[in-house]
């Protein structure tokens, strides 16, 4: 095997990033964080010299290295990447060093450090590199529960008032999901026993003939555990608490990629180890992803919580990814795993700018805000693009995505493409509803407490207002200003001035806006790197691209 | 292929450059969004210039198209998404048809950036409205320039983009924030149709561009043909505000004027004309679809008319008027192959004289601090001589009056139904003909309020004339209002322009002479004139519109309850779901499958308390579960 270093140093790095971090004294914040962002810098740089080194038209597993691991079992300490890790892992390359920019300022609940804050996000980094680039079974399993710590107590120790709630229930559904999965990796090492030498290297895996009742059982394995890791309906609930507990940057990481290893598992380990369970299964699953578009999307609208809103935003764009991959076309298989990595920017982003509100008026409530984008207006074009990009509009990344999803599924499944298509127009409304709600309008809510009585309701505020607003006071300040006060600043004409971004904030979403726009209008890149390995595993599924000479009705 | 629209070459020279029309104002938009206030002072001059220099280019190109023998020209940019068979070009199609449109946005597009400079010389935000304009005009550049129908799409939801942010530029009113929603949503419904037609034409035919779209829809069965057609014409109502989908566009008023005057008279909303126009190899194998193009056209003309007459607002009632007008157009192009450069036609002097008479109500707002309510106005032709004498002349192109714009396009459309023969060519004749006198009447009844009787001014009103700055665009368009049919009919017979698209114009056999039609239209479109002076212009109109009128008056105001019905059928039960769903969700949906994780991870008091002591027996139970893992793996290696 040839081998490569690359993928052992995106694990190893930030890993030791992790344990110096952690092994710093409580009170050196500050070198933590800057220690944070420079490994996470050296990751994202690894990281595009991996996409450089990688030859899409070459083998379909690159940079691989391999050690045995336990010999005893056939498990080898196995790295390597297809097109579909490779973007996976750029993606984490690019979010983990805006989290951990956006974190900057974030102040623990408790009385913890923020430094075990960015140790353990760092040891996340290592996580999700390895779970994208293992290529042992066994070492996948590992991974994949061992992403579950940090991630644990990033939201438990981190987040927000029902932060415990939420870790717990996001632990015990990804235990159980975990725990049937391990049975079935497990089925699976039985099963090449069985056919000659016991194995978990994916490769081999790959080419062992499975006889279809061990597909059916070890599918379902494996499905339910990257089904309520994606949530697909109705597997979800714990997603909404989670992403509402989770402190903003986890929130990034959790929706962002932790998510994605449901659907990559999908792709890469339900499709090409069990073809016939898969395509057997096909129409439950597409059910599902279906009812996901419209259901989560419904739901998205009733949220009053902006981060709930978000979460469930995220359960529908599951659907479409799930309906790409089972729709077995290398149109919508391509467009499912760009959809990986554009919701990863997108959402990524909405939940960064959704912080940066919640961060100034310190409520999560959409009933809370109003008016914000004539005292914001970066904070607000920020706000649109973001969900400009979540309602997959043209010129934006998701786009690309949704539409290759959706042309890709249509032949082989016009019905589903046909429902899944009205969840556009849902997208439409639970975007622009939230955008309409928290920036549009007169200014109100908490971050202008002394217009509350002023305003509230009514119609336009006197110009006199927003010229006459002075000082900006302080972000997390509520109406505890007396009644005299009150009276007083309005007498005054004083408005709370909402802070627009500021440079840090302005560095945080600047990649993922150019990012939005760019693979929006030029997605090829993207595209090149990612349709052979897709194409690789749609003929394992015995499907392709659809012979579209011959329509399907 | 028979109309020879097809036999396109690659582009050199001049026309090899046609992408630069989208590329000008697309980076003025990107400099006045990312420069912010730095750009504050000249903002408003680099837009306006971005747009005249497109304009510039897009004349050149198009008399360089005039003057090759090659009339459809492609110029292949790069690939934009490529996977599997699917292989979506950035290209444009530079052909007579793209052409006219081109001039026409970006020439009645620069006029309408120059009035903005005077008509926003007091808005805070002046800047960020002309980049917003400059999106506009890149996004439906991009729409009639594409080659193929994603192209259109990306043109097409930009363009609805652009017009959100338009209708919300003042978005601290709610009413605006609530109209720009309303018609994205709305728009988006309408796009959910023209998206399954790109699915369907790829599923079908394995290409979204027109060249291999029109190619090979002669190979495809009837029905898959008309479904084509049909989710197409979903697309074009949503964008063109024709019915069902009519209701957001007299919201969309909520704009600044000049917005009004671009976007929902003279160019976007016409887009779906063009996408009927454009797909013309599609409809002309579909008589049903057809048929239903002339429905939705002649119903719309109808509804707009009618609302037209009973509004008070004066922009709403040049709104319902534009929804009427684009009503012809469908119709005209709903006729096939006779009607298509007729409908062109129209768009082309309805963009002149619906923006100049936009424009011409912005001059109104200005003077009367920004009152929209024609019930107080009056009177205001001595004061603004300049708006009376371009605004009258856009009304008189608008009625049809003799030998002006309107007379021509309008009454080839007219001609074109009755041509058509048998029952339903007489009954869009007579629909067609009615509307142009109920045209007549809400026009004139906009006249007599606005202009003419004694002044109902609410107190402190001094009106005034506009800025030159914003006069100088209004008498562009009056110009073109008075002469731009007879030109577009004698002159540079546009049909013969476009016959490279649509097939060489044909001599019709004639059902009613056209003399007899020009004669019945104008004796019709006088009745009009003459009830809206007896029932407005010879009375006192109150100042507070009279409560107790008759049914037809009464839902003529409520738009024939348009909103009424949306709002019963889809967004009260929409709301009602969603809070149901959401009640499901956290009891029942939540609760079964809490329910179940909790008793397979732990007794469920684990997880209402929550306690950090579970995650120490959680590691607990992966160190068990490793020994697990370890000892079953042992058995099977073992055994």
């Amino acid at each position: 095997m040839s081998d490569s270093l690359l993928l052992l140093a995106m694990l190893v790095v930030p890993a030791l990033g992790a344990a110096v971090v952690a092994a710093l004294p409580g009170d050196r914040e500050a070198t933590a964080k800057q220690a944070a962002l420079g490994v996470s810098l050296v990751v994202l740089v690894l990281a595009v010299l991996a996409a450089l080194a990688f030859d899409p038209d070459g083998e379909r597993f690159q940079l691989t290295s391999s050690v045995p691991w336990i010999p005893g079992f056939g498990v080898d300490f196995a790295l390597g990447v297809d097109g579909i890790a490779l973007v996976m892992l750029l993606l984490v390359g690019v979010l983990v060093p805006v989290v951990v920019l956006a974190s900057w300022r974030d102040t623990s609940p408790g009385r913890r450090s923020m430094r075990t804050f960015f140790a353990w996000l760092l040891l996340l980094e290592a996580c999700m590199v390895g779970v994208f680039a293992a290529t042992d079974v066994f070492l996948f399993y590992v991974f994949f529960e061992a992403m579950l710590v940090p991630m644990y107590f990033i939201v438990g120790s981190f987040g927000g008032p029902r932060r415990q709630y939420a870790a717990v229930k996001f632990f015990l559904y990804s235990l159980v999901g975990g725990l049937v999965m391990l049975a079935a990796v497990i089925g699976l090492y039985v099963v090449s026993e069985a056919a000659g030498e016991g194995t978990f290297s994916f490769t081999a895996l790959n080419d062992l003939d499975i006889d279809p009742t061990a597909q059916r059982l070890l599918f379902l394995g494996f499905f339910v555990a990257f089904a309520i890791k994606a949530p697909l309906v109705p597997l979800h609930t714990w997603l909404p608490d989670a992403g509402a507990e989770a402190p903003i940057g986890g929130a990034v990481l959790l929706v962002g990629v932790l998510d994605k290893v449901g659907t990559f598992g999908f792709l890469r380990y339900c499709l090409p180890l069990f073809p016939d369970a898969s395509r057997e299964f096909a129409p439950l699953v597409l059910v599902l992803a279906v009812a996901g578009i419209l259901y989560a999307a419904l739901l998205a609208m009733g949220q009053s919580d902006m981060k709930r809103l978000v979460s469930y935003t995220s359960i529908a764009h599951f659907g479409f990814i799930a309906l790409g991959v089972f729709a077995f076309t290398t149109e919508a298989g391509t467009g499912a795993v760009l959809y990986m990595v554009n919701h990863g920017i997108a959402t990524g982003l909405l939940f960064l700018v959704v912080g940066m509100l919640i961060a100034r008026g310190g409520s999560r409530l959409v009933g809370d805000y109003g008016g914000v984008a004539a005292h914001a207006p970066k904070l607000a074009g920020v706000f649109l693009v973001a969900g400009l990009a979540s309602l997959a509009l043209p010129g934006t990344n998701s786009f690309v995505s949704e539409f290759l999803v959706l042309i890709g599924s249509f032949p082989t499944r016009p019905v589903f493409t046909v429902l899944a298509t009205v969840g556009i127009v849902l997208a439409a409304l639970y975007v622009l509803l939230l955008y309409q709600r928290t920036m549009h309008g007169p200014p109100r809510g908490v971050l202008f407490p002394a217009d509350d009585d002023a305003t509230a309701g009514t119609a336009v505020p006197e110009p006199g207002h927003a010229a006459g607003a002075t000082a900006a006071s302080p972000a997390g300040v509520t109406t505890t200003g007396t009644a005299g006060t009150a009276t007083l600043t309005r007498a005054a004409g004083v408005a709370t001035r909402v802070r627009d971004l500021s440079r840090r904030e302005v560095a945080v979403v600047a990649p993922l806006v150019a990012l939005v726009l760019v693979l929006g209008v030029y997605p090829q890149p993207l595209v090149r790197l990612v349709e052979p390995a897709v194409a690789a595993t749609m003929s394992d599924v015995g499907a392709g691209t659809p012979d579209s000479s011959e329509g399907t009705d | 292929m028979d109309t020879g629209g097809l036999d396109t070459v690659a582009a050199d020279g001049l026309l090899s450059a046609a992408w630069l029309v989208i590329a000008l104002p697309l980076l003025g938009a990107a400099v006045l969004l990312l420069g912010g206030r730095r750009t504050d002072r000249f903002g408003h001059l680099l837009g306006t210039a971005t747009v005249a220099a497109a304009f510039v280019v897009g004349l050149l190109c198009t008399v360089a198209l005039a003057g090759s023998d090659q009339r459809s020209v492609a110029v292949d940019l790069f690939t934009f998404i490529g996977v599997g068979e699917l292989d979506v070009r950035a290209g444009l199609l530079v052909d007579p048809l793209s052409a006219t449109f081109v001039l026409l946005i970006t020439g009645v597009g620069a006029l309408i950036h120059v009035y903005s400079i005077g008509y926003m010389a007091h808005d805070p935000r002046r800047r960020r409205f002309f980049a917003y304009l400059n999106l506009f005009v890149a996004a439906m550049l991009l729409l009639v320039l594409g080659d193929n129908y994603v192209a259109l799409y990306v043109g097409w939801e930009g363009v609805g983009l652009a017009s959100y942010l338009l209708i919300a530029f003042w978005h601290e009113r709610p009413a605006a924030a609530t109209a720009a929603k309303k018609a994205f949503v709305m728009n988006r419904v309408g796009d959910v149709g023209l998206a399954l037609a790109i699915f369907l034409m790829f599923a079908q035919l394995g290409t979204v561009s027109y060249e291999g779209v029109f190619g090979g829809i002669g190979t495809l069965a009837g029905g898959t043909v008309t479904a084509i057609g049909l989710l197409l014409l979903l697309g074009a109502c949503g964008k063109s505000g024709q019915f069902p989908l009519q209701a957001w566009l007299p919201d969309a008023m909520e704009g600044p004027t000049p917005v009004s005057a671009l976007i929902h008279a003279a160019t976007m909303v016409t887009a779906g004309v063009y996408l009927i126009a454009r797909s013309a190899p599609i409809y002309d194998l579909t008589p049903t679809a057809r048929t239903v193009v002339l429905a939705v056209g002649a119903l719309t003309l109808l509804i707009g008319a009618i609302a037209g007459c009973a509004y008070d607002d004066i922009k709403k009632v040049l709104a319902y008027s534009t929804v009427s007008q684009i009503g012809y157009m469908f119709l005209a192009v709903g006729l096939g192959p006779v009607g298509y450069a007729a409908g062109i036609a129209h768009l082309l002097t309805h963009g002149f004289f619906k923006a100049g008479l936009f424009l011409g109500a912005g001059s109104v707002m200005h003077a009367m601090d920004d009152q929209v309510d024609m019930r107080r106005f009056g009177g205001l032709a001595r004061r603004l001589p300049v708006t009376f004498v371009t605004f009258g002349l856009g009304y008189l192109a608008l009625i049809g009056f003799p030998f002006l714009s309107g007379y021509w396009t309008k009454d080839a459309i007219i001609e074109a139904a009755l041509d058509r023969g048998g029952t339903s060519g007489w009954l869009l004749g007579a629909v067609a003909v009615v509307g142009a006198g109920l045209t007549a009447f809400y026009m004139t009844r906009l006249m007599l309020m606005t202009f003419l009787g004694r002044p109902r001014w609410t107190e402190g009103v001094h009106p005034h004339e506009s800025p030159s700055v914003m006069t100088a665009p209004m008498v562009v368009l009056a110009v073109g209002s008075v002469a731009a049919g007879f030109l577009l009919v004698n002159v540079f017979p546009l049909d013969e322009w476009l016959s490279p698209v649509f097939g060489a114009p044909e001599e019709a056999e004639h059902v009613v002479a056209p003399a007899v039609v020009g004669i019945v239209v104008t004796a019709v479109v006088l009745v009009g004139v003459l009830a809206a002076w007896l029932f407005v212009g010879r009375r006192e109109i109150p100042v507070v519109a009279p409560e107790r009128v008759s049914p037809v008056t009464r839902a003529a105001r409520q738009a024939l309850y348009a909103d009424a019905v949306n709002e019963s059928l889809f967004m009260r039960p929409g709301q009602w779901l969603t809070r149901a769903l959401v009640w499901v969700d956290n009891r029942g949906v939540d609760g079964a499958v809490n329910g179940l994780a909790a008793t397979l991870g732990g007794s469920s008091s684990r997880l209402g308390r929550a306690q950090t002591g579970f995650v120490r027996s959680y590691a607990l139970g992966m160190l068990g579960g490793a020994v697990v893992v370890a000892g079953a793996l042992l058995a099977v290696t073992a055994g």
